[in-house]
């Protein structure tokens, strides 16, 4: 019945649903023939999507958004990083900061899209602190736990070497978090994309977000919906790259318990 | 220890009380606006709205993704799909909502309960996939029926899964909650904390921020102390 080239493969399948709702939408919107200022046929969607592309606005908003979202990523992940490994590694410095960092990490991130408003005004700054800040925590409560984490035997092996402090850490401690540390950073980029287009939905003027609410209040959704689209795309596309790069660099044994 | 240091710097006037109000004044406008009631409903407005959003969409996340996760078609036709469909920042389907739902509090607890069905549903999924199948030979063996071996084998494997998922579902309905408010105007804190932003009320706007943390915190704590109820099972076989 069906064929054995499909019934093995996964992609097709995984196709399956999609196309057949996308199917279904387009013929009940045909067929109904209603025009609406809430929903658009995916037909529509897609050319303007691709209108939008041609003429350069969606790219623009897209290099906007990822100059936010990568920049506040750079610091976030930089800082997080730097504080969970030294949290990790120093018993005294993890206690001290314990209470401070369970205190304000609680703090949903899109409470400091005012708090931000108020500091740098809209623009940049604003878009790039918020992401900062929510990156910090994750990539510090997760690279902490990646330290933590290291087998208590390889750093036996580390003191049985009489290797330094310092080699210890870059020989030994690093590799073996390094996995798991790469998981942290995966999510910490997806979490930035969506920190970045919530502040751009909430207030700031500029990027993928702010078009769409543009879009949205001239009373165009078939762009809107190609925005939106188009935002889930480069979100799947980032996590994908980021997928392929640590299949490379650390292969298959590094995904396993850290498939998320 | 931090408050102490925050006190000390807001006194020497380090940073313009501008940008970031003293803790003295912080907890006054606390006080203050608890007193005047405005803070009391928009709290509880905030709150009702993220445990509500939170409750339905765990519900239909475990129900779906009970039914996923345990059987392996299923999983192979929507995985990827649901693959798809993660990274995408749940407040960019508020413009796409707003149409039409309009302003209105059903509309935010529509993104809200979108952005919370996310983690609990691919949690639950993966929960259900990842029971042992000696647990399942098991079962043939003790000649249990389908619901016998979903209920007492599959589900209480999958329930440290779930409740993590759960967990951050919270987080999510809780952000949602804020950026919910703030866009469509709701009364509750978010809206409250850019009203204060937009009036340059820092004290005011701290205040909402220390109170929204505070939720963060307690909900996080209450849902943590049941994990560990919950679960307490399963990590003392280990």
């Amino acid at each position: 019945m069906v064929s054995r080239v499909f019934s093995s493969d996964r992609l097709p399948r995984g196709l399956a649903v999609p196309v057949v709702l996308v199917l279904v939408a387009e013929i009940a919107w045909v067929a109904s023939g209603t025009t609406s200022d809430s929903l658009a046929a995916p037909s529509a969607v897609l050319l303007r999507m691709l209108g939008a592309l041609a003429d350069g606005s969606m790219l623009v908003a897209t290099g906007e958004t990822l100059r936010a979202a990568f920049g506040g990523l750079a610091i976030g992940a930089s800082v997080g990083l730097a504080l969970g490994l030294l949290r990790g590694t120093f018993g005294p410095i993890d206690e001290l900061l314990d209470v401070t960092v369970e205190a304000l990490r609680p703090i949903p991130s899109s409470a400091l899209i005012p708090v931000t408003i108020l500091i740098f005004g809209f623009g940049y700054g604003l878009e790039m602190t918020c992401v900062a800040i929510s990156c910090t925590w994750t990539m510090l409560v997760l690279s902490r736990a990646a330290v933590i984490a290291v087998e208590p035997q390889l750093i036996e092996v580390g003191r049985v070497l009489r290797l330094g402090f310092l080699p210890r850490m870059t020989k030994i401690v690093l590799p073996a978090a390094l996995p798991r540390i790469f998981v942290a950073f995966r999510l910490c980029t997806g979490l930035s994309l969506i920190v970045a287009v919530t502040t751009e939905i909430t207030a700031n003027p500029l990027g993928l977000g702010y078009q769409m609410m543009v879009a949205q209040q001239s009373l165009q959704p078939d762009l809107t919906i190609a925005y939106l689209v188009w935002i889930g795309f480069i979100g799947w596309g980032l996590n994908q790259v980021l997928v392929t790069a640590q299949r490379r660099l650390f292969g298959r044994v590094a995904l396993v318990g850290a498939n998320s | 220890m931090i408050v102490l240091a925050w006190q000390w710097q807001a006194d020497a006037g380090l940073i313009p009380s501008l940008y970031l109000p003293s803790p003295k004044a912080t907890f006054a406008a606390i006080a203050k606006g608890f007193d005047t009631g405005d803070l009391g409903w928009r709290f509880l407005g905030t709150v009702e709205r993220m445990i509500y959003g939170w409750l339905i969409a765990s519900l239909i996340g475990i129900a779906l993704g009970s039914a996923i996760g345990l059987s392996r078609q299923v999983r192979a036709y929507l995985q990827p799909m649901l693959e798809y469909l993660r990274p995408l920042p749940a407040s960019a389907l508020i413009p796409v909502a707003i149409p039409i739902l309009g302003l209105t509090d059903e509309m935010v607890l529509a993104v809200i309960g979108f952005a919370a069905l996310w983690p609990t549903l691919l949690a639950t999924i993966h929960g259900f996939a990842a029971v042992e199948p000696r647990l399942y030979e098991v079962g043939r063996l003790l000649k249990l029926n389908r619901m016998q071996v979903i209920w007492r084998i599959a589900l209480p494997n999958a329930l440290p899964d779930i409740i993590s998922g759960m967990r951050l579902s919270l987080t999510y309905a809780l952000i949602l909650s804020v950026v919910g408010e703030m866009l469509s105007g709701r009364e509750g804190l978010g809206s409250w904390i850019l009203f204060s932003a937009r009036m340059y009320k820092a004290a005011d706007l701290f205040a909402g921020v220390m109170l929204l943390g505070l939720i963060g915190y307690v909900s996080a704590l209450l849902i943590g102390g049941a994990e560990k109820r919950l679960v307490r099972w399963k990590y003392n076989n280990r």
